[in-house]
């Protein structure tokens, strides 16, 4: 009965748009670099920067928006130095992944105990505010779940749409599609892999980190270590889910948010006072490696995923 | 086209003094000639002449250490693909350049829209590709996805994603190498409708064949020079081969032999599908001892499934296996070598070799767990070691030695260290799986000589080739293999290449070799 009651409840709906929203952007951003054929593991990473970046910003005293660009131009720096060291270098793409999440997390830490040496709680910003759209908020259930959130869950919502213009209605997106399927047929149109592949490592990764400043300018109000948490990993993981499709993975983000906001829930029902708080924290991880065994059985791959493309080599 | 009509024509494309080194290799050494409106040429030569890096040269894949192309009088900057586009120049290359996973529609639009506009004008492309299609015979449905079309129609959409950006020039690396004898009849139609409009070719080619046929001048590469030049009409296959190799070449002498007794028999076997490959469909097939049986068909028919069952990788799902008359119970690489059947695999790089080994590692692969090389399980190097310097010098195989690293030996000399592994074992059934693919004509010669020595001293041999002169030449029985079925046997010299050609393209199929 309790399921019942919370399914029923505008709050959980809510809650699970609010929580979907920063994997929607890393998630679409994951994914363009995916298409493109580059796998980019710097994600956790660049969301931490992100975060950091934009959180910072707006202590400082700047705009919510500034902060929202500033945080993009980050994540688009440090998909810079992956796209570099991937694409024309052809380096592993795991190692130099797992190294950009490694140096974009100590960069952002470091960066914070310079500037604020002597905080031990951090300082809150004041946050992106809940826009209500008129009539439609007042809808039952779904209208506090999709009318009345802050302009960040709304952008991401219209990225999907976006990305999937972007990839399927546009020739940008069809290159970007074949430099991830066969380089060699993009390079044999007269068309740039390098130039491909490396622009859409970098606007991949600024929406990553874009989603990342969600977590301290829509969510938390603050930046504290460990708050990403590994979001950027599950969003590889959603972009299998969805086999490469922004819809799909976008839904899978949704899912995979509705179950982490029920096991908040079902934390506070009587079940809770008797099951262990982990086993709940383990729910939306279990349900999704079973919803991903279950959906992209027949996923199509990027057939050039991680496969570096050497003009004029033989 | 005369000599005199030539001249009057237009010269579309110039190459001049095109120099381009890999390391140590010279691949193209000061090449140069003229290409004029409406002209087929043909360029000949080995493999490794050096055909395909003056092409890529020529197209901007890559860029040439000196020398100069002008096309249409223009000089073309090196190393852009998309300003040989521009030129008017269309590639259609030997490895498709298509993405599997998009349309036909995709594949040809892909770059010819400015990539930050907005939409793809896909409505309009689909007319054009409508109508390039029918004015050039080059039927093929614009949204079907590529990874489900066939051979044939993958090279139609590389051939339309040329004429769809206007190309003047078609350059077609080795385009027959994939094609049945009827698809390169389609292929040829559509080049000569090409040429009537104006359009000038170059075809690139090892095939004497088909270069006498579609060319009206042949220009021969050899060791990355351009080492003639002649009007079709006045040359012969003969002489053409003389030029390509550089010497007189003999054909392979086959004596007719009484087959021996069935060394391995297959009954109605099936093997499962792998991905996109055929299974076997109720194979009929006699191994016997003395004799040559050549598979022909156009690749991806179930070669490999038939290579893989052979080896030891698979095993039927259906109907019996006998070696020797008797069924084996677990069927696996090691037990097929023990069975005394040595493998010559289709890719040496990939499952032949080991590239990082030495040479003396990669000959003993599959005897090393044996006397003499190893003894109660300690490794005998001298003895690997010695066996490698026999290969070296009965096989003729040019190397610093047996301790170097076999990735350094060029194609030619890792298939005779492979064949030396091969027949040093003593086999009694060798699978030979495309045992000449990319091998100049010398190795080819030595290597068919050798097996067919093989042959002579009692081993079985299944020759698997997509190369059906080689079949033909060298084959004591053939079958042909179309998805997974295997063709009733057909003696030396009872089918022509024509009707083998249309067995190849699935005529005489369907149910009716089951009743042969």
């Amino acid at each position: 009965m309790d399921l019942f009651d919370i399914l029923l409840n505008a709050s959980f709906w809510a809650a699970a748009v609010r929580i979907a929203s920063p994997l929607i952007f890393a998630t679409l951003g994951e994914l363009i670099c995916e298409r493109a054929g580059v796998l980019n593991l710097g994600i956790e990473g660049i969301m931490v920067a992100g975060a950091f970046a934009g959180w910072m910003t707006v202590y400082l005293g700047f705009g919510l928006w500034t902060g929202v660009l500033v945080a993009m131009l980050v994540g688009m720096a440090f998909g810079f130095l992956h796209a570099v060291l991937t694409v024309p270098f052809g380096l592993s793409q795991h190692v130099v992944g797992l190294g950009v999440t490694l140096l974009a997390t100590a960069t952002a830490y470091f960066a914070y105990r310079l500037s604020l040496p002597e905080v031990t709680s951090p300082p809150k910003i004041e946050p992106f505010q809940p826009l209500e759209i008129p009539l439609l908020a007042k809808l039952p259930l779904i209208g506090p779940a999709f009318f009345a959130q802050t302009a960040l869950t709304y952008l991401a919502f219209a990225l999907i749409l976006a990305v999937w213009l972007l990839l399927y209605r546009t020739p940008l997106g069809l290159a970007i599609r074949a430099a991830g399927e066969n380089p060699a047929s993009v390079e044999a149109q007269g068309l740039s892999v390098t130039a491909i592949r490396m622009g859409a490592v970098i606007a991949g990764s600024g929406l990553m980190a874009v989603g990342g400043a969600f977590l301290t300018m829509s969510a938390f109000s603050s930046f504290f270590f460990e708050m990403v948490n590994g979001r950027g990993w599950i969003c590889i993981a959603l972009v299998v889910f969805g086999a490469w499709r922004p819809g799909k993975a976008a839904l899978g983000a949704l899912l995979f948010a509705a179950f982490d906001a029920l096991q908040v829930r079902l934390q506070q029902t009587p079940m809770g006072a008797v099951v262990p708080y982990q086993l709940f924290l383990m729910v939306p991880y279990v349900l999704s490696i079973l919803a991903l065994i279950l959906m992209s059985r027949r996923a199509e791959v990027p057939a050039a995923l991680m496969m570096p493309f050497n003009k004029g080599e033989r | 086209m005369t000599d005199r009509e030539r001249d009057g024509a237009e010269v579309v494309l110039r190459l001049s003094g095109i120099t381009k080194r890999f390391g140590a290799l010279l691949a193209n050494d000061a090449i140069g000639f003229d290409l004029r409106k409406g002209e087929v040429i043909a360029l000949l030569g080995e493999n490794g002449a050096g055909k395909t890096t003056l092409m890529n040269i020529l197209f901007g894949h890559y860029t040439a250490d000196e020398g100069t192309v002008e096309v249409f009088g223009q000089p073309l900057p090196p190393g852009h693909p998309r300003a040989a586009l521009a030129a008017g120049v269309g590639m259609v290359h030997q490895h498709f350049t298509l993405a599997d996973n998009l349309s036909v529609l995709d594949n040809v639009l892909l770059g010819t829209r400015p990539l930050f506009s907005a939409s793809l004008g896909k409505a309009a492309a689909r007319t054009r590709v409508n109508r390039l299609a029918q004015d050039f015979g080059l039927a093929v449905h614009p949204d079907a996805r590529v990874g489900s079309l066939s051979v044939g129609e993958r090279q139609r959409v590389e051939i339309l994603k040329a004429l769809y950006r206007d190309a003047r020039i078609l350059i077609l690396d080795e385009p027959t190498a994939v094609l049945t004898p009827q698809e390169t009849t389609a292929l040829f139609a559509t080049l000569k409708k090409a040429v009537a409009l104006g359009l000038s070719i170059i075809f690139i080619s090892h095939k004497l064949g088909e270069v006498m046929e579609i060319s009206s001048r042949v220009l021969v590469l050899r060791h990355g020079k351009l080492v003639g030049e002649v009007e079709t009409a006045r040359t012969d296959r003969h002489r053409l081969a003389e030029m390509m190799v550089g010497a007189e070449i003999a054909a392979p002498k086959v004596a007719d032999r009484a087959p021996g007794p069935a060394l391995l028999t297959l009954k109605a076997v099936d093997t499962a599908r792998r991905g996109n490959a055929p299974g076997l469909k109720g194979v009929d097939l006699d191994l016997r001892a003395g004799q040559i049986i050549g598979l022909a068909g156009v690749s991806g028919n179930g070669q490999s499934a038939l290579a893989a069952l052979i080896g030891g990788l698979e095993s039927p799902v259906a109907g019996r296996m006998e070696l020797d008359g008797g069924q084996n119970a677990d069927w696996s690489p090691r037990a097929a070598i023990a069975a005394g059947i040595a493998r010559i695999p289709e890719d040496r790089h990939r499952s032949g070799t080991v590239a990082d080994f030495s040479l003396a590692e990669n000959a003993i692969l599959e005897s090393y767990a044996r006397q003499p090389m190893s003894r109660r399980g300690w490794m005998d190097w001298r003895a690997a070691d010695m066996f490698a310097r026999r290969i070296i010098d009965t096989y003729d195989v040019r190397c610093p030695g047996p301790s170097a690293r076999i990735r350094l030996l060029s194609g030619g000399n890792m298939q005779k260290l492979i064949l030396g592994r091969v027949l040093e074992a003593g086999p009694r059934i060798i699978l030979a799986n495309q045992p000449v693919r990319g091998l100049d004509i010398g190795a080819v010669t030595f290597v068919h000589n050798r097996l067919i020595a093989a042959r002579d001293a009692g081993a079985a041999i299944l020759l698997i080739s997509e190369d059906l002169d080689e079949v033909t030449a060298l084959s004591d029985v053939i079958h042909v293999i179309y998805e997974g079925q295997l063709s009733p046997g057909f003696a030396r010299g009872t089918k022509t290449p024509a009707e083998l050609g249309l067995w190849m393209a699935g005529q005489g199929f369907g149910g009716a070799h089951h009743a042969a």
